[in-house]
């Protein structure tokens, strides 16, 4: 199987890639986006306590 | 209690320790995510590459590794959801309610990707992307569950309330679950049947199984890693005046 022949997928390209690649986006937002969430929540709470420490 | 080793006892009763349980899960989270990789790689090249074409669907069943897993998880997640959801109802443990809503929106995004996936596959093989049928609207009722999880715990300001009200929320909707799964028996659908769970002779082949098998397993150890990161957010969030947080910010600094 040539990698032109795996990529075209019998024909189905666009079925199974927007599959897999939606699946892909999806599941990275779930890891990114509390991650993300986190680190600005830590941030904000470190913020007030030094400026409580004032 | 008689039935549980008593290490698995004081884990548990550890873990349900806040300081405890960020910190641990801390630990944890490099293993899973080398855990993960490395099945998901092993289940991705068995599935796309190594597995023969369908004699039927040619390449087009290949969305199976991702379709039928996300499909599992999405019933899987609700099950969990609720039955932490009820833990915490009845024992008000604090972890059992931050599991029980940091799992709705990893549920809701496996139910999103069933749903999604599911459709582009039924546009090349039945000709249409959807039908209102007992498989496919049973699990749109499914979506619409975690959202209405998820927006009702939004809506209320102290979360020790709000995770009552989601608890009892999933738990009503836990009556779904059968449904979605027998629906493919108990009503005729353009959705075909089970092929797997029939334990006894499942009429796929060996080739394909493994890496499908290896696909729920990665989707598994997914939902571990991407409910604890939300967790760990929602615990912060609860205990900003608690002082192990407060030590951990001067720590820090």
């Amino acid at each position: 199987m040539t990698l032109s022949e795996f990529f075209a997928m019998g024909g189905y390209a666009f079925y199974v890639w927007t599959s897999y690649g939606l699946t892909l986006i999806v599941l990275l937002a779930n890891i990114i986006i509390p991650i993300w969430q986190r680190k600005q929540f830590l941030r904000s709470l470190a913020l007030k306590q030094q400026r409580s420490k004032q | 209690m008689f039935l549980i080793p008593d290490f698995v006892g004081r884990f548990f009763h550890r873990m349900a320790s806040p300081p405890h349980f960020y910190a641990f899960t801390e630990k944890l989270m490099p293993w899973l995510v080398v855990l993960f990789l490395l099945v998901t790689a092993a289940g991705l090249y068995g599935g796309l590459y190594l597995a023969p074409s369908d004699y039927q669907q040619g390449d087009s069943y290949r969305i199976i590794y991702i379709h039928v897993p996300s499909a599992w998880m999405s019933l899987f997640i609700y099950i969990m959801m609720a039955v932490a959801g009820g833990i915490g109802l009845v024992w008000r443990i604090k972890l059992a309610e931050i599991v029980a809503i940091s799992s709705a929106p990893v549920g809701a995004s496996f139910t999103f990707i069933a749903l999604v996936t599911g459709s582009l596959w039924g546009k090349p093989m039945w000709g249409t992307w959807w039908v209102w049928d007992a498989r496919l609207t049973s699990e749109l009722i499914l979506l619409f569950l975690y959202l209405g999880v998820i927006g009702l715990y939004g809506a209320i300001d102290d979360k020790r309330v709000a995770s009552k009200a989601i608890a009892i929320l999933a738990l009503v909707g836990v009556v779904n679950i059968p449904i979605i799964h027998y629906s493919v028996e108990w009503w005729n659908t353009l959705h075909q049947g089970p092929t797997v769970t029939k334990m006894d002779k499942p009429s796929i082949h060996v080739t394909m199984l493994v890496p499908l098998l290896l696909m729920a397993l990665s989707f598994k150890i997914y939902y571990v890693i991407a409910m604890l990161q939300r967790a760990r957010v929602e615990l912060l969030q609860r205990e900003r005046n608690a002082q192990w947080v407060k030590n951990m910010l001067a720590e820090k600094q």
